[in-house]
């Protein structure tokens, strides 16, 4: 089976009303919608395509969600594991807008700190995690409590789960 | 005078610049004078010293320093004895000082208590070592010290010896010299205790000479301040390791014979046998006087954070 075929079989029907992320680094697609605070069990109708051929990354991950439109903070979340990802707004099944995720200046609530003594890892403290961007490409990220840095792969991995 | 303490928090010796901390000296000058005094200066505020940590030396010089200048003081050391105990969270033990005190000194095991502290409390937080990671009030007493001693801070050569991995001094001090101008500075510790990345990219990007090193005789001879923290023996996984090294790091007359005769070797304290007993009586030994500097240092800073005069 040619990689063209395998690509076209797993072709989704294109959404009527949402977000389309798209270039997601083969493998991430599941972290994205982790970000996102999706598990699923929201009632969204959502497609998870995962590794198909994409001639800016050679493989990429797709994302479609039905009848949510991503606020661009939420959007911009994505960035902390899937820098190359494009965001397209969906309306009456044409593209209304399209954007890049970009890290916010500082990121918090969304990515634990790994330093098991940080304040935000003490139990019963109504506490959120707080990171400010030190460099963004490759990302480095400093814990605003204890100074902890975190970088690239490292970050996704600390994603908070299903923080929403 | 612009006051840059005036009703600020003191979470990092980061928070702060050359100009501020010259501002505070000169308040240690003048604090100097007063050391068997009892001042009016701060009459009528309540200052909270909230350790949740041991201490002997802070916790007794931020109180000597509260009360000569007038303060009341009120506080607790440990937490079997107050409500945490009890299961109470930090966040509202603080709001309870926060209603009872114009000011609360806190110490804590966890980095960045100071700073939630600070932000969950209105009065001024003062940060008297969070974890392993700042400890503001040493290092404005280290570099005081080095100031007096050389009548500068800049163009001089430190080492900076120990547990620089998670001694909160030794990192409060190296942050404290990113404020200066120093000639250079070694990190001299075991591989398994250098410094923490953020320390060295702090270094990187102001721009500071520094060397990573594992001993000390190599370069005793160029240096003019040695600053010595002590190798906790807890921190090693392997206490065989810990025996390897530990002679490594110890401070004794003999290494000192190829010193240059103006160093000054200082140690926030407690020391237990990283300096030799012996070294205590030669012309190099700072670390009493240091020690000394603590209350001056101190009321100097409580003044300027509760906009008194000295």
């Amino acid at each position: 089976m040619s990689s063209e075929h395998a690509e076209h079989t797993l072709k989704v029907t294109k959404i009527r009303s949402g977000t389309v992320i798209d270039h997601i680094p083969a493998g991430r697609a599941l972290e994205v919608l982790n970000v996102l605070g999706l598990t699923g069990r929201e009632g969204l109708r959502i497609a998870v395509i995962m590794n198909v051929e994409s001639r800016k990354l050679g493989r990429k991950d797709i994302v479609k969600i039905e009848g949510k439109k991503l606020k661009p903070e939420e959007v911009n979340m994505i960035a902390l594991v899937a820098p190359t990802a494009t965001i397209n707004i969906i309306d009456d099944f044409n593209v209304v807008q399209k954007f890049r995720a970009e890290v916010p200046d500082i990121v918090e609530g969304v990515v634990r700190c790994p330093n098991p003594t940080c304040i935000t890892n003490k139990s019963r403290e109504p506490i959120k995690t707080r990171f400010v961007v030190i460099k963004r490409s490759p990302l480095v990220l400093q814990c605003c409590y204890c100074g902890t840095l975190i970088q690239g792969d490292e970050v996704a991995k600390l994603v908070i789960k299903h923080h929403s | 005078m612009h006051n840059p303490f005036l009703g600020k928090d003191v979470i990092s010796i980061l928070d702060f610049d050359r100009k501020a901390l010259e501002i505070l000296f000169e308040y240690t000058d003048r604090a100097r004078r007063y050391l068997n005094t009892k001042l009016r200066v701060l009459e009528g505020k309540v200052v909270a010293l909230a350790f949740f940590e041991p201490s002997t030396r802070t916790r007794l010089s931020f109180e000597v320093a509260a009360k000569r200048l007038g303060a009341d003081v009120i506080g607790f050391t440990g937490e079997e004895a107050i409500s945490v105990a009890k299961g109470e969270n930090l966040a509202d033990t603080i709001r309870m000082l926060n209603s009872y005190a114009n000011l609360i000194v806190l110490r804590h095991r966890f980095e960045g208590a100071a700073k939630f502290a600070a932000e969950i409390a209105d009065v001024p937080v003062v940060n008297a070592g969070d974890g392993k990671q700042h400890h503001p009030t040493q290092a404005m007493i280290d570099l005081y010290t080095v100031r007096t001693l050389f009548e500068t801070i800049d163009g001089l050569t430190y080492a900076v010896v120990g547990d620089l991995r998670y001694g909160r001094a030794a990192t409060s001090f190296i942050y404290g010299l990113t404020l200066f101008k120093p000639r250079k500075i070694y990190l001299i510790s075991p591989p398994l205790l250098r410094a923490r990345p953020e320390v060295l990219e702090t270094l990187r990007m102001k721009g500071i000479p520094f060397e990573e090193r594992s001993g000390i005789e190599d370069v005793i001879s160029e240096i003019d301040v040695l600053y010595v923290t002590r190798i906790q023996k807890e921190r090693f996984p392997d206490p065989m390791e810990y025996e390897k090294v530990k002679g490594s790091y110890r401070i004794t007359v003999d290494l000192l014979r190829n010193a240059k005769p103006e160093l000054k070797i200082l140690h926030p304290l407690p020391r237990v046998d990283e300096i030799d007993f012996r070294v205590d009586e030669t012309k190099h030994a700072a670390y009493f006087i240091q020690a000394s500097y603590g209350v001056p240092v101190r009321m100097a800073l409580l003044t300027l954070i509760l906009g008194g005069e000295l």
